[in-house]
């Protein structure tokens, strides 16, 4: 039974929440009217998320109401949610990937449950429905598995909306599009806002910009700003959201006259679901240089970065490294040839979250004669590395000894760049280095990308964030589909021109 | 001083399992017709008693000893060994047929023998799973647990056929007694404690060096905490894997050897005891650190050795050790998990000691 | 040929132990629990259906009602010592594997506790007997095979396609499937992750306990401390061999009953074989061998199998 015809108001008074060690909501009020879409933004860790989770009946405010149409409600669980009805489209999908569709909506939609018979048929109704009102079409019978990551953002908006939401909650929701996805998305929702009100959760400020009519900005856990975005600039917003001028590390030097250090030829990878993640890949790193390669997750760079590194298998295609053709080697002998490597998930794959500091930065070296001789650890040595190292890199943390997963995020990256700059490498692959971290932590990794490039060491940088590309890199290549789409100078690299390439249109056409 | 609050924690969490343990156990034993103090009070006291039932307790500890010590090292590598029972056997059959057959040789060479070709029959054996787990992923709680059965057939072949004892004619199968030459002889007169204690002494130094010391056991430490970053990190831990299942079977093999040596003077039916089980139990409750094993291993000893008395002394049938093992794993995996829960912690802390935190704060005010 | 047909008739009496704890243990790795005291369940599930009868017969014919209070209590007990699991692994979040060794040590140690002290040394009941179906049994060969078993038996197959119905036509089913592939899915839609594990740890304690009782009611018809002798785990194993499908579970559980009926009558049929000890070996080797060829089918499974929910969890 819906509670309310139309959210014509919904705002929170005074909430707080929270976590052991941590003030995740200090003290929070917002209002969003009809009609009115409202944008909230912050760094990572700044409590978007836990506030919208709140309001999802996911977790419990410790203090603080929230109202609907002037209305206290208490929102316990997300039933309660979506009884007023209140939907949210997460920034990873909440989709059971071996179900279809149907059934996914289905398990959302309770009144479809008739005892020992799901009516699959009342949900299928349901979906053609909503698909005709808003224009979102999507296969039922398809699974989650084969669908792309945009069509799966579809089946999410629409399973929102067959569960009755009156008002929308997105978050981040353009984290997995191309720049001309994000701009239908953007359109539809100015359409939808007709009808709904909708929150949306981003750091990317230009789509903020494009889409909201209010923003509130939260900085550890309190709003610290509230006003119409028309009358900010994305630069005014940013020095808003970390309370200080963004200081931009710019790539302004020459470009590099150093040999080629990476050479991939017609690469071809698979993935792990079987189809060809690479598909006659090419590209060309100098030492000295920063390559970034753009483009939308998911088209290949988790799978070009394992190739490199040896985790990963190559079908054919080769990988030469300062010479020498490292595809198909182990990790151990890509490591020992000078590859260094900033892994996409800090925490499983850069770091052993249960170990001290001090174990993490002898993860790949141990066996060197620094660290240890006759397979004995030098205990000493190994500590005072990692507490010169703890200093030079302003690593935040109680002591050496600390377990390294229990630090923040933009520490643990520093940690593992910590590591792989003291081992001199000749190389560095970076993937998505920033995602996540603070703009603090951002700007820190960012100075020592440019430094160890001034130092002559070739990086490849791949990122999603075409600011960062653009401000370090000497060359920008396009990903898509597992192929080099083209290959910029500095200068020729506009968003759009870049939009465009990363969307499969190629240069020529 | 705030990690007083942490230290009460850990403290009254293992004081509050244990007494858990305890109340379940004595539900059972009343549930049987026992008496509760009765048949707690014999297996906390009979072991001291005297030197001789001390021993019996002692040579009870040495095999948990060297088995834990290699499950210990197994999981710490991310390979939880459930199939010490398998491997023992396998090292027991080896070193039969070296201590049966070669009873010519000088003792100082025939002991260490034995003991080796029961490690290296056990490590073979614990090889399977490693390699099953790390080429193949099969689960190696389900191989171990297989292979157990496989071994315990394969032995119970060996002493009824190839290893029989010509001279026995009860029918029953066993093998021949070991050579004089190949047996740990006792310590003192009168007490059943053996040689074997010496290796049971040396494997825990060895152990200990091993996983904390040296670049290979840090090396299977990070295998066993994050496999996937240890890749990352260049870390062969298919390797590694393989490497401590070897180890691990080793040492349940050779724990086999000196149980034949020692203790039992012939191979014969049963003869592992569930030593292979209870290691894990030993390990677990040793929090896989070869120090704390040593402690935990005479605990057990205790328990298992009570076994005995319960059959003779009281109406407790004695599989209600199996039993009471079950439960301590049980309640210590739960345990663990409350442990490290840096969320109970809190509220433990804001429950006992939030009130003294403001009686500081208003002593420097 | 007379061989065969009575290897064939015993392979389908004796699967229904495997195949309804399997079934049961599927319940549970649907929601992406594996539960290794299967094992301890079905021993204490064994032990219930022979102390019924017994204590309140004793060795003679027990009235039919008696026989399946049996059951009922093996059932009752599989229910709440696999609701005791559940608190172990989803409300203190231990790691699944060792908690479930150390329910397989407390079952196993509890029924042969019990048993020793209630009933102890080698008594037998009578148990369910077989009868023959009229007219059906007569048919040759299949006749024998199919038509002759105790009224249990059939009440046991008939779970299969329930099973299967419940598991993916339900919306209880429904949201097991959803639990234990993507719980925080299942969560963030208002489903309660932890009742509905807990409530497929009942479903599957239930039926291990059932399969335990079967066995002493209508195979062993007696118990000893170790009579399920694997069976749970291989109960488990099953389970990835099957693909989590009731359907691919079902001809395991038969495939295997038939390599062990198989070994027991070459025993019988040739008694002067020296080497039988190998094959008792066979069936736990199949096992190994089989879940050596099963590698790919692990993608398929519940993807979130052995992982604990916790919703304050960072993703």
């Amino acid at each position: 039974m819906a509670r309310f015809e139309k959210i014509t108001e919904l705002s929170v008074e005074h909430i707080t929440k929270r976590f052991p060690g941590v003030l995740a909501s200090d003290d929070i009020s917002l209002t969003v009217g009809e009609h009115q879409i409202l944008a909230l933004v912050g760094e990572n860790g700044a409590g978007k998320t836990t506030l919208m989770n709140m309001i999802m009946g996911l977790y419990q405010p410790d203090e603080g109401k929230i109202f609907i149409n002037g209305q206290e409600v208490q929102l316990r669980t997300p039933n309660d949610a979506f009884d007023c009805g209140i939907g949210m489209v997460h920034q990873h999908y909440m989709l059971v990937p071996n179900m279809t569709v149907l059934e996914n909506i289905a398990l959302g939609m309770k009144n479809s449950w008739k005892g020992i018979r799901v009516d699959l048929q009342m949900v299928r109704d349901r979906i053609m429905e909503i698909s005709e009102k808003y224009g979102l079409k999507v296969d039922p019978d398809a699974y989650i598995w084969q669908l792309a990551v945009g069509e799966q953002q579809r089946v999410e908006l629409v399973k929102t909306l067959c569960l009755g939401a009156k008002f929308l909650i997105l978050d981040e929701p353009t984290s997995a599009l191309t720049p001309q996805e994000t701009d239908d998305l953007i359109v539809l929702l100015k359409k939808m806002s007709k009808e709904l009100s909708i929150i949306f959760i981003s750091h990317k400020l230009n789509e903020v910009k494009a889409l909201s009519d209010k923003v509130s900005i939260l900085r550890h856990g309190k709003v610290v700003f509230e006003g119409s975005t028309a009358d900010y600039t994305p630069k005014q917003i940013a020095a808003l959201m970390t309370g200080h001028e963004v200081e931009v590390n710019e790539n302004t030097d020459e470009p590099s006259k150093g040999e080629p250090a990476l050479v991939i030829k017609d690469l071809c990878v698979r993935s792990d679901r079987d189809f060809l993640a690479l598909d006659h890949f090419n590209l060309t790193v100098k030492a000295g240089e920063i390559v970034g390669l753009a483009g939308v997750s998911g088209n290949g760079q988790r799978e070009l970065a394992e190739a490199i590194n040896g985790i990963r298998k190559t079908e054919s295609g080769t990988i030469e490294f300062l010479g020498k053709q490292i595809q198909n080697l182990t990790p151990g002998q890509v490591i020992e040839a000078g590859m260094g490597y900033i892994p996409e998930e800090r925490n499983t794959e850069g770091i052993v979250p249960s170990m001290s500091i001090k174990e993490n930065i002898i993860l790949k070296d141990s066996e060197s004669e620094t660290f240890s001789s006759h397979h004995i650890l030098k205990n000493k040595v190994i500590e005072s590395t990692s507490d010169k190292l703890r200093e030079e890199f302003d690593i935040r943390c109680p002591g050496i000894h600390t377990a390294a997963g229990s630090l923040s995020g933009g520490n643990i990256q520093k940690v593992i760049l910590a590591r792989e700059i003291a081992r001199h490498p000749r190389f560095l692959v970076c993937v998505y280095p920033i995602r996540g971290l603070d703009m603090g932590a951002a700007e820190f990794i960012h100075k020592e990308l440019l430094k160890l490039r001034r130092s002559g060491v070739g990086i490849l940088l791949i990122s999603e964030e075409l600011e960062e590309i653009m401000n370090l890199s000497d060359r920008i290549a396009v990903i898509f589909k597992g192929q080099t789409q083209a290959v910029l100078e500095k200068g020729q690299a506009t968003t759009d021109r870049l939009g465009i390439l990363m969307a499969g249109v190629k240069d020529d056409e | 001083m705030m990690n007083n609050y942490k230290i009460a924690y850990k403290v009254s969490v293992v004081v509050i399992a244990v007494l858990a343990a305890l109340l379940v156990g004595a539900i059972i034993i009343i549930a049987v017709g026992g008496d509760v103090f009765n048949t707690y009070w014999i297996i906390i006291s009979m072991p001291f008693m005297s030197m001789r039932t001390f021993s019996e307790v002692l040579i009870r500890m040495i095999p948990l000893l060297i088995i834990a010590l290699g499950i210990a090292v197994s999981s710490r590598s991310g390979i939880i060994n459930i199939g010490a029972e398998g491997q023992m056997y396998m090292g027991i059959i080896a070193a039969t047929v070296l201590a049966t057959n070669c009873g010519s040789l000088p003792k100082i060479i025939l002991v260490p023998l034995c003991i080796i070709a029961g490690g290296v029959a056990g490590g073979l054996y614990g090889f399977i799973p490693g390699w099953l787990k790390a080429k193949l992923e099969v689960s190696e709680l389900l191989s171990t647990v297989m292979l157990n059965y496989v071994a315990t057939q394969f032995f119970n072949f060996c002493i009824r056929v190839p290893l029989l004892d010509p001279t026995e004619k009860s029918g029953t199968p066993m093998s021949r007694r070991v050579a004089e030459n190949a047996t740990l002889t006792r310590l003192f007169p009168g007490m059943s404690l053996h040689q074997g204690i010496f290796l049971a002494v040396i494997l825990v130094v060895v152990i200990y060096i091993l996983l904390f010391k040296t670049t290979w056991g840090y090396k299977m430490r990070a295998a066993g905490a994050s496999s996937r970053a240890a890749r990352y990190g260049g870390i062969n831990v298919s390797r590694y894997l393989i490497i401590s299942m070897v180890i691990s079977g080793a040492c349940a093999g050779m724990a086999g050897a000196v149980e034949l040596m020692g203790v039992q003077g012939r191979a014969v039916a049963g003869m592992t005891g569930g030593y292979g089980f209870s290691g894990v139990v030993v390990a677990l409750f040793g929090a896989l650190h070869p120090l704390w094993i040593v402690p935990a291993s005479f605990f057990f000893g205790i328990l298992l050795y009570s076994q005995v008395n319960l059959q003779i002394l009281t109406s407790v049938p004695p599989n209600l050790v199996k039993a009471l093992q079950g439960l301590i794993i049980l309640i210590i995996v739960a345990v663990q998990m409350v442990i490290s829960n840096p969320y109970s912690m809190e509220r433990f802390r804001k429950r006992f000691f939030a009130g003294r935190k403001k009686q500081n704060i208003r002593k420097e005010a | 040929m007379d061989f065969i047909v009575n290897t064939l008739t015993l392979t389908v009496r004796f699967a229904v132990t495997l195949m309804i704890a399997s079934m049961g243990e599927m319940f549970n790795q649907k929601a992406g629990i594996f539960n290794l005291g299967c094992e301890g369940i079905m021993s204490m599930g064994a032990f219930l259906g022979m102390l019924i009868p017994f204590t309140m017969i004793g060795a003679g014919q027990a009235p039919w009602y008696v026989n399946i209070l049996g059951l009922v209590a093996a059932t009752v007990c599989g229910i709440l010592l696999g609701l005791i699991f559940g608190v172990i692994v989803i409300t203190f979040r231990a790691p699944q594997g060792i908690a479930g060794i150390g329910m397989q040590m407390f079952g196993v140690g509890l029924a042969g506790t019990f048993f020793r002290s209630y009933i102890g040394g080698t008594q037998s009941i009578v148990g369910i007997s077989s009868m023959e179906i009229p007219l059906l049994s007569k048919i040759p060969v299949l006749g024998k095979i199919l038509f002759t078993h105790n009224p249990l038996v059939y009440f046991a197959y008939l779970l299969v396609p329930v099973a299967w119905y419940v598991i993916f036509k339900t919306p209880w089913g429904l949201k097991v499937r959803a639990v234990g592939t993507h719980p925080r899915a299942a969560d963030s839609l208002g489903i309660n992750v932890t009742k509905i594990r807990f409530q497929s740890l009942a479903v599957g304690g239930a039926m291990a306990g059932f399969a335990g009782a079967f066995l002493t009611l209508c195979q062993a018809k007696m118990f000893n401390a170790d009579i399920i002798n694997g069976r749970g785990f291989i109960a488990v194993a099953l389970v990835y061999f099957g693909q989590w499908h009731p359907v691919k579970i079902f001809l395991g559980a038969l495939l295997f009953t038939f390599a062990q009926t198989l070994q027991t009558q070459i025993q019988i049929f040739v008694p002067k074989f020296q080497y039988y000890e190998f094959l008792t070996m066979l069936p736990y080797i199949l096992v190994i061998v089989v879940l050596a060829f099963n590698r790919k089918s692990n993608r398929l499974g519940p993807a979130a199998l052995g992982r604990p929910f916790n919703r304050e969890m960072r993703v």
